[in-house]
């Protein structure tokens, strides 16, 4: 399906009638604001679509969204959008998870779902606080660092999401700016469109908690130029070629490795990784499931107008027959 | 010559991974072939090879719904086993040992644990006899028990002969050469124990044609070398029958999920429950009676919280979902157990108990997890909690399960056990016109729900406080599902008021279930209906049970069972009339505080007379249950009475 820049629905269908009690300032709202506008662009139908949440401040996003919303638990949005999706292989099925949810209580569930790629998209709020708990340092806070909320500076280490994402098999690694909100609704369009698991890395500064990584700092205003720049304008080609060599998949995860871990003065945004290479979850279980697309669990009968099961269990009885 | 017997008690010991499943598989199969009827238990470590296990096989004439701890024919061929139950064979039973295990010193079993060594030996210390195999051996014969030396290394040697194989190949028929004597000794006919064989390894003709020549040389050994004449039991099959199905506790539960319509499963390995899944997944896909393909979606997650989540999701997309766990498991999922019940959710999880407390006893049975299960989440929430007595009931009540989560849109634990899980049975062939689907309240999407902007009311306060369930993806449907209080679009919410009424609305259901759901579900009586002296009982101890009053009534003792299947909502006033004219009343369950009789009386008031407790991790038996029950009828019994065997 192409996508062009302009929507085919208007976003507002999918801005539910309610206040948002985000603070002020907050990336979160270039975040929902970017998930409506790609979703405006590629025409899904609001009821198509299920936004999987966690807890914290990106825990609200899904109640923003005017389609399925599904407030979680803490770090669990992955096993329920799995689910999700594979009883419905046709929903457009996301996932908006916090740093902490995503990177700190949910680790297992992130690395799992590398391991799968299921087809969602992950979408991570990446403002290295935990906003809601009033400002504690989250996974990916860099270590030594004190924010205005911290008792004392961070003990623990950062991880790096998108070099965990790599790692554990995911197969479309981005970055977007909270604030940038049109580049990222090109990224998220992407990220949905991508055949298999999309992990978007969404950096946002905290104007309540988060000092350091402000939205200035961002723009650079202490070094007199934008810390942020566009990866694919610099010529970074993420696809992974059909049959790629080990020598053509090295050279690649090298680029993508040196570019994960710029930080600091430059600090890459775009399309790190676009493999589609790899199956998907549902094309695996459909080989092994024949019939899983047709029937698949969330819509296959399973009840006569009597209310009789409408399940045969003969060949299976047969294996245990003793006859 | 030895008459023919109504029934009998075999048991095959060896090392884990050496094949007494295997074993016992053959046996309960020829025997099952053969129109018998077949109860198996089966006990082993938390090991992959090496440590004990052992299997009893009860076959008979009659229905079985209990296993035997004491032993009609004991079939070894390592001196652990032969040392652990020499003991529990019956005079005018018989022991099969291999010829090298003789005389074996008690000090070479690595494995054997210090305190039974040391039982065994102050047994035969008290007798005089030496403290080795030889004196178990003796002992045997002095009670007047047969012992068989076979020497399977020359048997197998022979084997390798005839069948042109090094002997290394030909002992891998040990198994099956354990089987044939035992059934040779017992007159069994041969060309049943090569349909065991046949069932055993289908299609792979050259496994089946070695292990024949292993029965045909078996029952050569035995006609030619032993004497059989003091060996009391002899089994022959039945001339009609009806085909039965010979299975354990997992693929019953496995298969009462695929009839029940359950299409998704998601698990995390954890014993005993994994078999469940296995068996699925090896079955996931079945013909639909509309001609259309059915299947199933197994999922193994990287965590139990995972296992309940992905279910969950399942559920919200319209999937009839479940997971299989035990304990230690349902302990991680509870957060989300919790969060199905703030979301009205069905969900159907399946707790194989096992020894606790912690990781506790993996491979062992108990009944420790009934309070758990009613009040584990935090919050208060509805839930229905229930337990299977049979494999039949664990088939159906499996099926079942769904129609309460989906009725009442609750969460629904349905617990099994250890013991259940590993039983294995023949059963009638289940009856899939008797399996029901009700999905309960659906939203169903008009004609214009494509044109709907507006929040579906998800949680609308209704009068039965079920409010119609729209699945993820329907047009028109679209709402928010929270673990937050919420407003009936699934807003969060924290207002007094509506909190209140979400409360009422979700906390009435488990009213509305429990008037709704007829009292035949909910409990069963057995025995005799009048009888004063009643038994009470949840779960897998029904069968043991049921032998013992029968026995009991063979004594001219009336007594009458009741059986909870649904624990939660507890059926407390209709057990009342029960209760109130039960003279003794007898709790029985396998867990060391008795979680039922706290039930019932928090739910009736009542105390039970005679507390009947197993945490061994060993299933309750027919036979020590009816000693139970005779000594509380003299009236010699106290009010809380442990059963025990130490050498299971």
């Amino acid at each position: 399906m192409a996508v062009g820049a302009k929507p085919k629905i208007s976003p507002k269908v999918y801005k539910p009638d309610y206040p948002i009690d985000w603070c002020p300032g907050c990336g979160d709202y270039g975040i929902i604001s970017a998930l409506q506008q790609a979703l405006a662009r590629m025409g899904v139908p609001r009821h198509q679509v299920a936004v999987f949440g966690g807890i914290g401040c990106s825990g609200k996003a899904q109640y923003y969204m005017n389609t399925y919303g599904i407030h979680t638990l803490h770090g669990r949005p992955v096993p329920f959008a799995t689910g999700a999706r594979l009883a419905n292989p046709e929903l457009y099925t996301i996932v908006v998870s916090g740093d902490g949810d995503s990177l700190g209580i949910g680790a297992g569930h992130f690395v799992a779902a590398g391991r799968r790629n299921v087809n969602l998209t992950y979408i991570m709020f990446n403002n290295e606080v935990y906003g809601l708990t009033k400002g504690q340092a989250a996974p990916t806070l860099p270590l030594g660092m004190r924010t205005k909320a911290m008792a004392a500076p961070n003990m623990q280490g950062a991880v790096n999401g998108l070099m965990l994402a790599l790692a554990t098999g995911y197969t479309w690694i981005g970055r977007g700016y909270a604030y940038d909100i049109r580049g990222l609704a090109d990224l998220m369009v992407q990220a949905i469109q991508h055949p298999g698991l999309a992990f978007l890395d969404v950096i946002q500064p905290c104007p309540t908690y988060n000092d350091i990584h402000t939205k200035e700092w961002y723009a650079g205003k202490d070094i007199g130029r934008p810390r942020l720049y566009s990866l694919q304008e610099e010529g970074y080609d993420p696809v992974i070629p059909e049959g790629a060599s080990q020598e053509v998949m090295n050279q690649k995860m090298l680029q993508f490795l040196q570019k994960a871990a710029e930080w600091d003065d430059r600090i890459p945004i775009g399309v790190f990784w676009d493999n589609h290479n790899i199956s998907t979850f549902e094309d695996r279980i459909a080989e092994r499931t024949p019939g899983y697309f047709e029937n698949p669990p969330g819509r296959q009968p399973i009840a006569d107008e009597d209310g009789t099961t409408l399940v045969d269990l003969t060949p299976v009885f047969e294996k245990l027959l003793m006859a | 010559m030895a008459k023919q017997t109504e029934e009998l008690a075999w048991r095959v010991g060896g090392p884990q991974g050496s094949g007494v499943d295997t074993a016992a598989g053959i046996f309960q199969r020829a025997c099952a072939i053969g129109g018998l009827h077949v109860f198996g238990r089966r006990e082993y470590y938390s090991n992959i090879k090496g440590r004990h296990s052992y299997y009893d096989v009860r076959v008979a004439h009659h229905p079985l719904t209990t296993h035997r701890e004491s032993v009609d024919l004991l079939t070894t061929f390592e001196p652990e086993s032969l040392t652990r139950h020499a003991m529990a064979v019956v005079p005018g039973g018989a022991i099969i040992f291999n010829s090298k295990d003789a005389n074996v010193a008690f000090s070479r079993l690595i494995y054997l644990e210090n305190r039974i060594r040391a039982d065994i030996e102050a047994y035969l210390d008290a007798k005089g006899l030496p403290k080795t195999t030889a004196g178990l051996l003796e002992d045997a014969k002095q009670r007047g028990v047969q012992v068989y030396s076979v020497p399977y290394d020359e048997i197998t040697k022979e084997l390798g002969k005839r069948l042109g194989v090094p002997k290394a190949i030909a002992d891998r028929t040990l198994n099956t050469l354990a089987v044939a004597i035992s059934a040779a000794l017992l007159e069994f006919p041969k060309e049943y124990v090569i349909k065991g064989i046949e069932k055993t390894w289908p299609g792979r003709q050259k496994i089946i044609d070695m292990n024949i020549q292993a029965v045909e040389l078996a029952y050569e050994y035995v006609r030619e070398n032993l004497d059989t004449e003091h060996f009391q039991f002899r089994m022959d099959v039945e001339a009609e029958h009806p085909p039965r199905l010979l299975l354990n506790g997992n693929q019953a539960v496995a298969l009462g999920k695929m009839a029940g319509g359950m299409t998704f499963q998601s698990y995390y390995p954890i014993s005993p429950a994994t078999d469940e899944s296995f068996f699925l997944e090896a079955n996931n896909t079945f013909p639909l009676r509309n001609g259309q393909q059915g299947n199933v979606v197994v999922v193994q997650t990287e965590d139990e919280i995972s296992a309940i989540g992905m279910a969950l999701g399942a559920a919200l997309a319209g999937a009839r979902a479940a997971t299989a766990t035990s304990g230690p498991g349902f302990a991680l999922m509870t957060e989300m157990f919790s969060w199905a019940g703030a979301n009205e959710t069905p969900v159907v999880i399946t707790i194989y108990q096992r020894g606790g407390p912690s990781t506790g006893m993996p491979t062992r049975t108990d009944q420790g997890d009934l309070l758990f299960a009613i009040r584990g989440g935090q919050g208060d929430f509805p839930r229905i909690v229930m337990a299977s007595g049979s494999l039949e009931e664990a088939f159906y009540d499996a099926a079942q399960a769904f129609n309460y989560a989906e009725r009442y849109q609750v969460p629904v634990v349905h617990l099994v056990d250890k013991a259940m899980s590993s039983y294995t049975q023949t059963v009638d062939v289940f009856d899939l016109s008797k399996v029901k689907i009700d999905r309960g309240a659906l939203y169903k999407p008009g004609p214009d729900a494509e044109q709907s902007t507006k929040p579906y009311p998800r949680f609308q306060f209704t009068e039965t406080g079920i409010s119609p369930r729209p699945f993820l993806g329907q047009p028109g449907g679209t709402h928010w599902y929270t673990g937050v209080e919420h407003t009936v679009e699934g807003r969060v919410n924290e207002d007094p008021v509506i909190r209140e009424m979400m409360m009422e609305k979700r906390c009435n259901k488990i009213q509305l279930a429990k008037k709704e759901i007829p009292t035949e579900e909910k409990f069963q009586v057995y025995g005799d209906p009048n009888a004063s002296f009643t038994i009470l009982t949840w779960g897998s101890n029904k069968g043991a049970i049921l032998e013992a009053i029968e026995r009991l009534k063979n004594d001219g003792i009336p007594a009458r069972l009741l059986q909870v299947r649904i624990l939660w909502p507890f059926p407390g006033e209709e057990l009342i009339p029960y209760l109130e004219t039960a003279k003794p009343s007898v709790l029985v369950e396998a867990n060391y505080t008795g979680q039922m009789a706290q039930l019932l009386r928090q739910e009736t008031t009542y105390d039970v007379d005679h507390l009947v407790v197993k945490y061994s991790g060993r299933p309750f038996s027919g036979e020590s249950l009816y000693e139970v029950f005779k000594n509380i009828a003299a009236g010699k019994a106290d009010q809380r009475i442990v059963v025990r065997n130490p050498m299971e």
